[in-house]
């Protein structure tokens, strides 16, 4: 288990830095494209386009660009955007990463809980009303666009309700952990129902069936003639199963979410996530931001799968060998 | 005479489908005693695998019904509840399946598995059962069984899983054994030693065994007696030695015929049955066996009757009467 814990986290850092040179060749050695032009922005002058050359080392082989550029990122973390005007990037990613962390985090735990208490009762309560109940509410929230939900969501505890009965739901808005746990936890209330939905919708269905179709396999006749009951057989053999999809399936949805694909999300609740933060990028041009946005985002994609590995070599000997 | 450990009484199986009715197992009586092995033989699809899910209360499709009476120990389960069944079941009745390879959950290790089974129907403690397991790991010739215990299915071979699995169905000594196909996916080598270990537990233990398979091999291997299945009826039960030396119904001779022996000169191809096993939605009038039957004739058109001895041994045939008759 050692060596493969040892093993899992090289091939991660071996990702990472190939993500990294990746990126950095895609955005400085375009050919046909002068990168400074891009990194002062639209309508630059001569003097600011020197500045850029200066501080990216733009004159000087490649390979010293890249060492220059990670070296800003990582090292002395004082790339500076210049579309706006000289506000250094890695603090605004440093305010955005623990707002996206919260809300993604939190709806995860909320899909995970929702989808199997209710997967493994769908599968378990197949031949009564409750499976086809289930599937319903499983539909709905699979159907339900997050940014619509969202609106909808504000509309009511932001709106003539906010007055009354949602009297104790704040502003829209993050409000760092560390400032007021309990703010926190009412801000993000409603963003982490309203992502997990969705992600509930659809693990609900993965779950049900999976486990429907582990119930047909031959472990499970075993333990029938061993005696174990109908529950113990659901919840020990069948759902621990199950475990193994459902992890692969994490890995995917997590690292996809904590990259940028809450955006929606974020937007409808005015959360300043890495999501949005990425999205202002794109639209202002700003390629040290864009650059900066993009590296985090496949460095927490890479993690969370990384983890999610480990994870599955935890729930599933098989995989443990090499 | 000892009251009988099992005792089968016109089961009949069948399974409502689209297509129409499943008669898996039609009117199958036998009975077994206890420390004797009983082998069913048939073809796939014959009602030799399904008769036994049916008296082990395995059977949960709801298209299913099943009607006669299975007396172990003189009750009947067909009677019981899927509670006291389940008391039965693992503790009293013991389950070996045809293929190793998938019928341990992946998941945990394999002393894990003897122990729920252990823990199923006694209170012994986790120490206790891991104790045991490693005496029944050693029991049934698995090497080094103190780590073997804590290894997972996957590094397990398919013959020592089978081991294993076997050692977990003996470890509460039940007092019957039913192994259905137990050396079929197993290679051959591997067969002889499982079925070495089966008959010298059944000594230790003193279960009783009913052993299903296809394989003549087998059956002369284990079995005192032998049932022999075709289209969901019992068409013959003899002991072995007469079974092997003098087959009474065409489709057991059939059998016969299609294995190969160093005994006999060997002049011509390897005998088959010929033709396909009976449907068994549109299964023929009178005798399923009669269109693959090379001494089929007119009176085959009505079912025959089983015609047994005092022992219950016969078959079921219109030769057989013909015979006595002329």
């Amino acid at each position: 288990m050692t060596r493969f814990v040892i093993k899992r986290l090289a091939a991660a850092v071996f990702v990472l830095v190939s993500i990294s040179i990746l990126v950095f060749l895609i955005f400085f050695a375009t050919p046909g494209v002068d990168p400074a032009a891009r990194i002062a922005g639209r309508n630059a002058d001569q003097l600011t386009l020197q500045q850029v050359r200066a501080t990216f080392d733009l004159d000087k082989p490649l390979h010293i660009r890249y060492v220059s550029m990670m070296k800003h990122l990582f090292i002395d973390r004082d790339l500076t955007s210049y579309v706006n005007r000289g506000a250094e990037v890695l603090p605004q990613l440093t305010q955005a990463i623990p707002a996206t962390l919260s809300l993604v985090f939190g709806a995860a735990i909320i899909w995970l809980l929702l989808g199997l208490i209710l997967g493994i009762t769908a599968a378990g309560m197949r031949k009564s009303w409750v499976d086809p109940a289930i599937g319903i509410i499983g539909i709905i929230g699979v159907s339900l666009p997050v940014y619509w939900l969202g609106e909808v969501v504000n509309l009511i505890t932001q709106g003539r309700l906010h007055a009354t009965l949602f009297r104790w739901v704040p502003p829209l808005g993050y409000v760092p952990f560390t400032e007021s746990p309990g703010g926190w936890f009412l801000a993000l209330l409603f963003p982490w129902l309203t992502l997990s939905l969705l992600y509930a919708g659809i693990y609900i269905r993965v779950i049900r069936s999976e486990i429907v179709s582990l119930m047909q396999e031959d472990f499970i006749k075993t333990e029938r003639a061993k005696g174990a009951g109908e529950k113990r057989i659901l919840i020990k053999h069948a759902s621990r199963m199950s475990l193994i999809t459902v992890v692969s399936l994490f890995g995917l949805d997590f690292g996809a979410l904590v990259g940028g694909s809450a955006l929606l999300t974020e937007v409808v609740f005015g959360i300043q996530g890495v999501g949005r933060l990425t999205f202002t990028a794109l639209q202002n041009f700003d390629l040290p931001l864009i650059m900066a946005t993009v590296m985090y985002a496949a460095f927490f994609i890479v993690i969370a799968n990384a983890i999610v590995d480990l994870v599955y070599a935890w729930i599933d000997p098989r995989v443990r060998r090499g | 005479m000892a009251e009988k450990l099992l005792e089968v009484k016109n089961l009949c199986v069948s399974f409502k489908t689209r297509k129409g009715v499943v008669r898996a197992v039609n009117n199958l009586s036998f009975s077994i005693n206890h420390g004797e092995v009983l082998g069913i033989v048939g073809e796939s699809g014959s009602g030799k695998s399904v008769s036994m899910s049916a008296v082990m209360g395995l059977i949960k499709d709801e298209n299913a019904e099943i009607t006669g009476e299975v007396f172990f120990n003189g009750e009947d389960l067909l009677k019981k509840s899927d509670e006291e069944l389940r008391a039965i079941r693992g503790k009293d009745i013991a389950m070996v399946f045809q293929d190793p390879m998938t019928a341990l959950t992946p998941v945990y290790t394999i002393g894990w598995h003897i122990r729920e089974q252990l823990q199923l129907h006694s209170d012994i403690s986790d120490k206790d059962a891991k104790a045991r397991a490693i005496e029944l790991l050693e029991e049934v010739g698995i090497p080094d069984p103190e780590k073997r215990v804590d290894q997972y299915p996957h590094e397990f071979s398919g013959g020592m899983r089978q081991r294993a699995i076997i050692a977990m169905a003996l470890s509460l000594n039940p007092k019957l054994l039913i192994a259905d196909e137990p050396t079929t996916a197993l290679d051959v080598t591997i067969q002889a030693q499982i079925l070495d270990l089966l008959e010298r537990l059944r000594k230790t233990y003193n279960s009783s065994i009913i052993i299903i398979t296809h394989d003549m091999g087998v059956v002369s291997e284990l079995s005192s007696e032998v049932l022999v299945m075709y289209a969901g009826r019992m068409v013959e039960r003899s002991t072995k030695s007469s079974l092997f030396a003098n087959p009474q119904h065409p489709y057991t001779k059939g059998l016969m015929n299609s294995v190969p022996r160093v005994d006999r000169a060997r002049t011509s191809r390897l005998e088959t049955i010929s033709g396909q096993p009976a449907s068994l939605l549109n299964l023929p009038s009178g005798c399923a066996f009669r269109n693959r039957c090379p001494s089929a004739h007119a009176a085959c058109t009505e079912q025959p009757t089983f015609i047994s001895d005092s022992n219950g041994y016969g078959a079921a045939c219109f030769l057989l009467t013909e015979g006595v008759r002329s």
